[in-house]
């Protein structure tokens, strides 16, 4: 009755040349090769995707919610790192 | 004591912040912390939501072999594999709450577990499809729509996902009523007595009415559920009436007339009784349809056992 | 299309070479379709549609372009619902039931590897038409393929079970397999225009491919002598008929209706 013996793997799909790989979802398959060809069969049936990874989902490490405090958010006091903390001169209009 | 008191303090802390995204349309992600109520019911709504669209696959797929034209052939069959590929969309993002797969499925096959109870009707005539793509579809999408916004994240991106591929499945079945429609007296008629037998059965698909309806409340508040019963009904019932005339069939219910002052159509009362009936197992089709689930399943034990047999004689002789 | 015969004879045996071809297609895709929602999982289950969809596209190229031949106004849906049994030419192979996973993946490949060796020599005909047909159908043969044989290797070498399932649809298999290399008369003259492929010429190729993928999981694959053929000429088993009947059912008991 079980399928636990298929491991899970995430799907990502680049959908054009020059954009990013995306997340789409995940599959059940036997090994990497097949996740590969699963996720041709089963996430681009419309040509949503010119490249495919897949990962065992086991083998990915992810930062957790409780994290935030101390992982994320020190991030947010450097406004500096952003364009828009700095004010230009008027007659300057773009930089 | 003092952990308890500091676990309580904690859950009070978190369910706030918890109740606060909720509030400010943020979404819920998977390794949040969530109540578990709220886990549960996502669950529930999501693993019903996937179990639909695989015991879906039957009814249109009892067509297949029997399509009229290798167009119409082709068609239904990448329509009921696209069903396929949903119930997996959501059986992946449901799996995101931590249930696997299998356990799903032996909800679904022990009947703890609930789908779309229109699936336990049968098809009996090729207008069936069209009805089904288009009533049962269009009914689908109308509810899918408004989850897009639900709160689970994941949920939403698959409901996303899923709304782009169904378009198609409505227009299909439509352009077959169509078809059928405007064909011979038999055709038409035979288009007729399909939509008659799935018009009740699709109205019957938005669930209870909001004040019967027992999750509804919570899921509401929650945000997994965007839209009470009863609206998503009427404006299914708004938009497919236009598409009858269309058809030039006679409306399924006498009752369907133009209400002015609401600015809606009225139509007559649902037979609740025959949902509740068919829900719990009383339609002309659950026996056969889990049965069918069963079979495949079980016929398929020796090849997933195979896989693994293999993929364990592979790691071994990598290791050696 | 510039690449309808002008000779009637060889317009003939282009119609016939054409929609034995649309038939091979059409009923193995049937086969194929019986799998949706019966699949091991969910996964394979939508794969298996995809390799059944290449080929109804398949067949609806050979028989659009057969009913273009013929020049008899006949449409791909007249072709593929309204021919009879006798008047249906596919190979005997394409036409046998399901049967569990195990027959249809030795199927899938032992078609796979044929049609992997067959489709590179069609890419060549010079009937432009065909040529097309092939350089498509070749993309998504290498990647049915690139599926059998892994499936082929892991079931071969899985459980007890699943070898002993393979080796019997091996068995099973073998006596239909001979006729994918038959050459009937009217396709010899093709080859001679350098339109069709000379199929017999296939065979050491096909049986080394399948020969060395099997003895890798040490499977013996002895050609069988006895071989059951007739598949072109109309002769099939009895599984066809009841195919068809289910096939073409809409088509015949409501003749002459738009869909």
């Amino acid at each position: 009755m079980n399928q636990e013996h298929l491991a899970v793997y995430e799907v990502f799909v680049r959908s054009n040349r020059g954009l990013d790989h995306k997340h789409v979802g995940s599959l059940h398959a036997e090994s990497p090769e097949h996740a590969l060809m699963y996720a041709r069969d089963c996430y681009i049936r419309r040509s949503e995707g010119v490249s495919i990874w897949v990962v065992e989902s086991s083998n990915i490490t992810a930062s957790t919610e409780s994290d935030v405090e101390n992982f994320v958010e020190p991030m947010d006091d450097k406004p500096y790192r952003h364009a828009t903390h700095y004010v230009l001169p008027e007659k300057v209009k773009n930089m | 004591m003092i952990s308890m008191d500091t676990k309580t303090i904690d859950e009070a802390v978190e369910l706030a912040k918890f109740e606060q995204k909720i509030a400010n349309e943020e979404k819920i992600e998977p390794s949040d912390w969530m109540p578990e109520a709220y886990r549960k019911n996502v669950i529930r709504q999501m693993s019903q939501h996937a179990h639909s669209e695989i015991i879906g696959m039957q009814p249109e797929g009892n067509w297949i072999t029997r399509a009229p034209t290798l167009r119409r052939k082709a068609v239904l069959l990448s329509k009921v594999q696209d069903e396929g590929g949903h119930g997996l969309y959501l059986y992946s993002a449901t799996e995101t709450l931590g249930i696997t797969r299998s356990e799903m499925i032996e909800a679904l096959q022990s009947r703890k577990a609930k789908y779309a109870s229109i699936f336990n009707y049968p098809t009996l005539t090729w207008a069936d499809i069209g009805a089904i793509g288009w009533l049962v579809d269009g009914a689908a999408i109308v509810n899918q729509i408004s989850l897009q916004r639900t709160s689970y994240g994941p949920y939403a991106r698959a409901m996303v996902r899923i709304c782009k591929e169904e378009s198609f499945h409505q227009r299909q079945g439509y352009e077959i009523m169509y078809e059928l429609a405007h064909g011979t007296p038999v055709q038409k008629q035979m288009a007729q007595d399909a939509m008659n037998r799935f018009w009740w059965p699709s109205l019957m698909m938005f669930g209870p009415h909001d004040a019967d309806s027992a999750h509804s409340g919570q899921s509401i508040l929650w945000k997994v559920k965007r839209e009470s019963n009863d609206f998503l009904r009427q404006k299914f019932i708004d938009q497919s009436v236009v598409q009858i005339e269309v058809l030039g069939l006679e409306l399924p219910d006498p009752e369907i007339v133009w209400n002015e002052e609401r600015g809606h159509y009225d139509s007559g009362p649902i037979d609740w009784d025959e949902f509740k009936r068919v829900i719990n197992g009383g339609g002309p089709c659950n026996y056969q349809r889990i049965k069918h689930h069963k079979k495949a399943h079980q016929e398929g034990e020796w090849v997933r056992e195979a896989v693994r047999a293999y993929r364990l004689k592979q790691q071994t002789k990598n290791v050696a | 299309m510039n690449s309808i015969q002008t000779n009637e004879e060889n317009k003939t045996s282009l119609f016939r070479f054409v929609v034995a071809l649309a038939d091979d297609s059409v009923i193995l895709s049937h086969r194929l379709s019986e799998w949706c929602s019966n699949g091991p999982y969910l996964e394979e289950d939508i794969a298996l549609a995809n390799i059944a969809l290449d080929y109804i596209g398949r067949a609806r190229m050979f028989y659009q372009y057969a009913a273009e031949v013929e020049g008899e106004n006949r449409s791909e849906d007249d072709l593929a619902y309204l021919r009879t049994e006798r008047e249906f030419t596919n190979l005997i192979i394409h036409e046998l039931p399901i049967g569990d996973f195990a027959f249809t993946m030795v199927r899938q490949f032992f078609l796979d590897v044929f049609y992997h060796l067959y489709l590179q020599e069609l890419v060549k005909s010079k009937d432009q038409t065909v040529a097309a047909i092939a350089q498509k159908a070749i993309k998504e043969t290498r990647y049915h393929l690139k599926r059998s044989e892994p499936w082929i290797r892991q079931l071969a070498e899985g459980t007890t079970e699943s070898r002993d399932r393979i080796l019997l649809a091996i068995d099973e298999l073998k006596e239909v397999v001979g006729e994918l290399f038959d050459m009937p008369s009217w396709e010899i003259e093709l080859v001679e225009a350098g339109i069709a492929v000379d199929r017999q010429s296939l065979k050491p190729a096909w049986d080394k491919h399948v020969q060395a993928f099997l003895s890798a999981s040490d499977i013996d694959f002895e050609d069988t002598r006895l071989q059951i053929t007739g598949g072109r000429e109309g002769i099939h088993s009895e599984h066809l008929g009841h195919l068809l009947s289910d096939m073409q059912y809409l088509q015949k008991t409501y003749p002459g209706m738009k869909w």
